[in-house]
């Protein structure tokens, strides 16, 4: 489908109309921040902020909750073992590029086989509304390195560009097609559409400047190469393994697994949370052994995970550059620092 | 936020285990328990020397446990349980008739087809003794098709010994050589005395480039074992160990088992050594 209009007097009616099928999911404001929340009232939609700057957790939360039921249970006897799983229907409402390509490299982690039916369930009905984004909001973005200004090729429905008083609206699905049509809000983007979308676009390349002194194909072999550098332990010295990063980040995906009991002990829920590899205990085994014991390792790993092993896992990025780990670390811990360092060791500044 | 409400119970769910009937239970030791299962839906399982087990118990939580009886396709599975957490804790409490669940198999296993041909060299200490039993189960089964077949086992006590009819049955084969050793000796004790490797100096001759070693045992056994089985002229990558991890999903998801790139729970447990050495956080 050639790209539309959506003008914005039209974009309450537009939500109203998601509202009306399904569950809605958008940027609000949350004190000085922003976050994504349920949109259920006409005061709600009055509230959402497309032109918000960043969101604390990423939309990932929609399709990989912190708390997800995996099975109920009735009592210790295992035949009493049924799954559950939550797949309504839903929208998730202003999704910038960025957080497109980690639903994408979540799309990839969870498909792998053996496949996750609960987050691919999950996925499936859930459609995805993105929103353009003109220029980095902190100093520890880099999403122009890593490639994530624009939205992935697929996996989405809808992909709004402001354009003052309406949206340029590109379509990434049938159902995003279906949407459209079936919501009769929207006109076919005239030429003088186009020209301004055009000049949105000239404005963005300006704004968006890489940060990384080297082309990030070349990041997993400069990580590779880093393996003993002192950097980490250097790092390591201000990190307080709170897991932060982890919780906020876009493409991390690790859980814990556990039963929670009823209060009388007569059932219960079996269900996975979100856990951090950053955390003393998570590579700890039965019997005590750590290995990952010192927060060096576990610092080194979650920076390799995010350059390295998740793109060659997964073929999706493991990193998207949006700057939430290093924006909430309490101890001013940098990914696009630490990236930019193995640089000079490797004397690519040089 | 709205509280969502919505379920749908009929889901096929690679979380949901099957039912596993304890048709035998047997303390071994004080901290460990033998137990053979049988599935309670009739069907039987398929694995491979190697793989492990999600053993389950609804409001505890599950356990990753090496699967220690003989390979193929068969009706029943065994385990050597220790006695360490939670659902291993809670365990122990059960015997004949009781039922646990269980998920599985997982990992990759190893085909011992691959290893047609060699000498092989078993080095089991403590519990690792437990899934290294299904490598020497599946080697003596199909005693043919191997040259020499070597088994050194060692534990801290005589009274740690483990599967102790089957050490019997392997001391009696003419066609198997088997030596163990105890950390600390008692009035009873007449065998070796000494780490594990003090046996390595008592090996009849192997022939170092045909010889596959599986090493299983606790990660400081490994590294002295391993270099004991370089000096003697084995091949890195014809010594195989079985990293412990704590493997929560069993399907290469949750991330607790990774080691940089890998996932143990899919990618292994079984590694050979060069393998362990690329990866440099194995052992």
């Amino acid at each position: 489908m050639l790209p539309q209009v959506l003008p914005k007097d039209k974009f309450e009616k537009f939500v109203g109309f998601l509202m009306a099928e399904r569950r809605v999911v958008a940027p609000v404001a949350k004190g000085s921040q922003y976050a994504f929340a349920d949109i259920e009232s006409r005061e709600d939609i009055g509230g959402i902020r497309m032109d918000y700057e960043i969101t604390i957790l990423p939309p990932k939360k929609y399709v990989h909750p912190q708390y997800e039921p995996l099975l109920e249970f009735g009592g210790r006897n295992p035949a009493t073992g049924k799954a559950t799983i939550d797949a309504r229907p839903m929208v998730m409402l202003g999704v910038h590029p960025y957080d497109l390509h980690g639903i994408a490299t979540l799309d990839a982690a969870f498909s792998m086989d053996p496949s996750d039916p609960y987050y691919l369930r999950r996925r499936k009905a859930a459609m995805l509304v993105g929103v353009n984004i003109q220029a980095y909001v902190n100093e520890f973005q880099f999403m122009a390195d890593m490639g994530t200004t624009e939205p992935p090729t697929g996996g989405f429905e809808l992909f709004l560009t402001d354009l003052g008083d309406r949206y340029f609206v590109e379509t990434g699905s049938a159902e995003g097609e279906s949407l459209v049509t079936r919501s009769r809000l929207f006109a076919p983007a005239r030429p003088e559409d186009f020209k301004a979308k055009k000049e949105y676009d000239a404005k963005k390349a300006a704004n968006f400047a890489k940060r990384l002194p080297y082309d990030t194909r070349y990041l997993p072999e400069l990580l590779a190469g880093s393996y003993d550098s002192l950097l980490w332990e250097a790092q390591a010295r201000r990190c307080f393994s709170c897991g932060t990063c982890t919780n906020v980040c876009p493409t991390c995906y690790c859980f814990d697994v556990q039963d929670k009991l009823e209060m009388d002990a007569s059932g219960g829920v079996r269900r996975r949370m979100w856990d951090s590899c950053q955390l003393k205990t998570f590579a700890e085994v039965a019997g005590g052994e750590n290995f990952r014991e010192h927060r060096l390792s576990r610092l080194r790993h979650r920076i390799f995970r995010k350059g390295q092993f998740i793109m060659e896992r997964t073929g999706r990025l493991g990193c998207v550059g949006c700057g939430r780990c290093s924006k909430h670390c309490v101890a001013n811990i940098s990914i696009l620092e630490a990236f930019q360092q193995i640089a000079d060791q490797a004397r690519i500044e040089a | 936020m709205s509280q969502v409400t919505h379920k749908e119970p009929s889901v096929v769910s690679p979380y949901v285990p099957r039912v596993g009937r304890i048709v035998a239970a047997r303390n071994f030791t004080e901290k460990e328990k033998y137990y053979r299962f049988r599935f309670e839906d009739g069907g039987g399982i398929e694995y491979k020397a190697g793989q492990f087990m999600e053993v389950s118990i609804f409001g505890l939580g599950e356990a990753p446990i090496s699967i220690c009886s003989g390979p193929g396709r068969r009706e029943d599975l065994e385990m050597c349980v220790r006695n360490v957490g939670d659902v291993t804790g809670a365990m122990h409490a059960l015997n004949a008739g009781d039922a646990v669940g269980l998920r599985g198999p997982f990992g990759n296993g190893f085909d011992m087809d691959k290893v047609a041909g060699m000498d092989l060299l078993f080095v089991a200490g403590g519990l690792g003794l437990a899934p290294c039993r299904s490598f020497i189960l599946a080697a003596l089964k199909e005693r043919e098709k191997f040259r020499r077949v070597t088994i050194l086992y060692g534990t801290r006590t005589p009274k740690d010994l483990l599967f102790r009819e089957d050490l019997q049955a392997w001391a009696g084969r003419g066609d198997a050589e088997f030596m163990m050793s105890v950390d600390r000796g008692d009035e009873t004790w007449t065998g070796n005395t000494g780490v594990i490797t003090t046996l390595f100096r008592k090996i009849a001759k192997l022939d170092p480039a045909r010889t596959a070693s599986f090493i299983i045992g606790p990660p400081i056994m490994f590294k002295f074992a391993v270099l004991e089985a370089l000096a003697m002229g084995l091949r890195k990558a014809n010594i195989y160990c079985s990293l412990e991890r704590r493997m929560k999903c069993g399907m290469g998801k949750c991330g607790h088992c990774q080691i940089r790139n890998v996932y143990v729970c899919q990618d292994g447990p079984i590694f050979s050594y060069a393998e362990v050495m690329r990866l440099r956080e194995g052992i």
